[in-house]
């Protein structure tokens, strides 16, 4: 997956991630209307299909909300790069198949609007704009399992079914 | 090495002894999901395919942020949650009339117990290690498959230890203690790890615990959890339907971190916008005006809270430039406020006293904050944005501060009213 960095700091929470007073759906596509707006009105209208989400660290901290990775994915975003995610955003990301990469060294180097690469199986990040390349830590096997299903659902489906 | 208290759970659960990293799939004692995070889960539930859910009785829908509902589209929210909870013959379903905020409901109504695996698609699940369980708060997918299989995955967590001494001073509470902590440690500080309370902490009320272990998570760790004593089991007593077993940590547990924290020299403490690490003593705060006060919450809306709300309120007025919101965490809680005299003094002090509801801790509804509005609150979070407008700024605080500052109509001590 290839996309432009769009850069945000540290402890980046779910409430401005997708504020509360929109939780009051659960639509995948209304909540992307209003993915950031707290943080960064200008969001919706420049993200592209592709483009990766850059932040510090304790990403997604605060509430356990899983319509702040929906939110993001649905709004286009194909990974989030980030020096440390908060857990509950970081298991209901691989849960819903949103793919994340903790890297301090990507997320400190990358800037917003570089053009950025990244390969899921290997865990190799590329800064195109400034050739330089990062490697992130790569998930444990019951994790990378799940992301092969597509998502907790799938995995447990074939188990159950 | 030994065990936490939490890798002690764990391991009961996982049928071995696991160490810190191990991933883990085991069985959860229960489920809990809210009115903002169940029709998510729901809809992933229904994608499993499975008949019917793993246990009835082991899964608690508590339509609880949005209710009463604010307005069509939560009402439809609530309504696929209680549709799911008649057709799946849920047991633990609260309607409006019979309910409280999920955090505060639960351990009142004995559904979680000490030694329980509880998770809860809600951050602030982590409460219940108040009562020395394992609970820690999950997404909706997590919720999904869990009320189809029973079971939940998880990465064992190692520990940070909080050896506690002394007792609390006049006014000062479980709030202040969390907030001195998650001072020093940062909203990251705890993050993928256990806290584990430890040493005296006799003088710690079970409401005081409730409020420590529910902002673990805003120290980023898994869950809070405390030792078992004769206060917890006080607590449990009368209202377990069940047996439970009490785990304790062993000698030489392996603690990643340890502080020895004298609860005598806590102070009544602020968190500052808009984080809660940015803490500062209540003599080092200044003189900061507010328009809006609320008491309440899965944190602090328990009859200690109101007891002592009471205490600083009664007979006074409210300051005629503040808006205070009292709102009692459960319907059971408030059922108690009435007996006991409370509502009637904090109507009469100029407080709107509303039902149970998560509403204007997370800026959903009943008080929600306009630009360049500053609130006292005794909630969790203070985010930006989190209780109204972007513009607007929330400084947490115990109820006794809060109560105290709508009196005054700026951040006050107890002591300069009372």
């Amino acid at each position: 997956m290839e996309g432009k960095a769009i850069k945000y700091g540290d402890n980046v929470d779910t409430d401005v991630i997708i504020p509360a007073r929109f939780l009051n759906t659960s639509d995948p596509k209304e909540l992307a209307l209003h993915c950031m707006e707290d943080i960064d009105k200008d969001f919706k209208n420049k993200v592209k299909p592709g483009d990766i989400m850059i932040a510090g660290y304790n990403f997604g901290c605060g509430s356990s909300r899983e319509h702040a990775p929906i939110a993001i994915k649905e709004s286009g975003i194909s990974c989030v790069i980030a020096k440390s995610f908060a857990r509950i955003f970081y298991r209901n990301a691989i849960n819903i198949g949103l793919p994340i990469l903790e890297c301090p060294d990507a997320a400190s180097a990358i800037e917003d609007g570089d053009i950025v690469s990244v390969d899921l199986e290997t865990g190799i990040i590329r800064d195109i704009t400034k050739g330089i390349e990062f490697k992130s830590q790569p998930f444990p096997e019951f994790i990378k399992k799940i992301i092969e299903c597509g998502g907790l659902i799938n995995y447990v489906k074939e188990k159950v079914i | 090495m030994g065990l936490t208290l939490t890798q002690k759970i764990l391991s009961d659960k996982a049928g071995y002894e696991v160490k810190p990293g191990d991933l883990i799939e085991i069985d959860v004692d229960m489920v809990l999901g809210n009115d903002v995070t169940s029709p998510v889960a729901i809809k992933e539930f229904l994608k499993i395919g499975v008949k019917n859910v793993f246990d009835k009785e082991k899964i608690a829908l508590v339509p609880d942020h949005f209710v009463p509902n604010k307005d069509i589209k939560s009402a439809e929210q609530v309504n696929i949650v209680r549709k799911f909870a008649r057709e799946y013959g849920i047991v633990n379903f609260f309607e409006v009339g019979m309910m409280g905020i999920e955090h505060a409901l639960l351990p009142e109504k004995g559904l979680v117990l000490p030694g329980d695996v509880v998770i809860g698609a809600d951050s602030h699940t982590c409460t219940y290690g108040a009562i020395t369980c394992f609970s820690t708060g999950i997404g909706s997918t997590d919720m999904a498959c869990a009320m189809a299989t029973g079971k939940a995955w998880f990465k064992v967590p190692e520990a940070i230890r909080f050896n506690l001494k002394g007792k609390l001073n006049k006014w000062v509470s479980g709030k202040d203690v969390i907030l001195y902590i998650i001072g020093m440690i940062g909203v990251d500080g705890a993050l993928y790890k256990s806290m584990e309370f430890t040493g005296d902490i006799s003088s710690l009320s079970i409401d005081d615990r409730f409020t420590i272990a529910n902002m673990a998570i805003e120290a980023g760790a898994k869950n809070g959890i405390f030792d078992y004593d004769e206060i917890t089991e006080a607590y449990v007593k009368g209202r377990a339907n069940r047996k439970y077993k009490v785990f304790k940590a062993d000698e030489d547990a392996d603690y990643v971190e340890s502080y020895d924290i004298d609860l005598s020299k806590i102070k009544p403490q602020v968190a500052f916008p808009h984080l809660p690490e940015n803490t500062k003593p209540i003599d080092e705060v200044g003189n900061i005006k507010i328009d809006q006060v609320v008491i309440g919450s899965c944190t602090n809306g328990r009859i200690s809270d109101m007891e002592v709300t009471y205490e600083v309120l009664k007979g006074k007025k409210v300051h005629p430039d503040v808006r205070l919101i009292i709102f009692p965490a459960t319907q059971d809680i408030y059922l108690e406020c009435v007996k006991r005299g409370y509502i009637e003094e904090f109507i009469k002090a100029g407080a709107a006293v509303s039902t149970p509801t998560c509403g204007p801790c997370l800026g959903g509804h009943m008080g929600i904050l306009a630009k360049g509005e500053r609130a006292i609150s005794t909630t969790n979070r203070n985010f930006v944005g989190r209780m109204g407008h972007t513009e607007s700024e929330v400084y947490l605080a115990s109820p006794a501060v809060a109560a105290a500052s709508a009196i005054k109509g700026c951040i006050a001590s107890p002591e300069e009213v009372v």
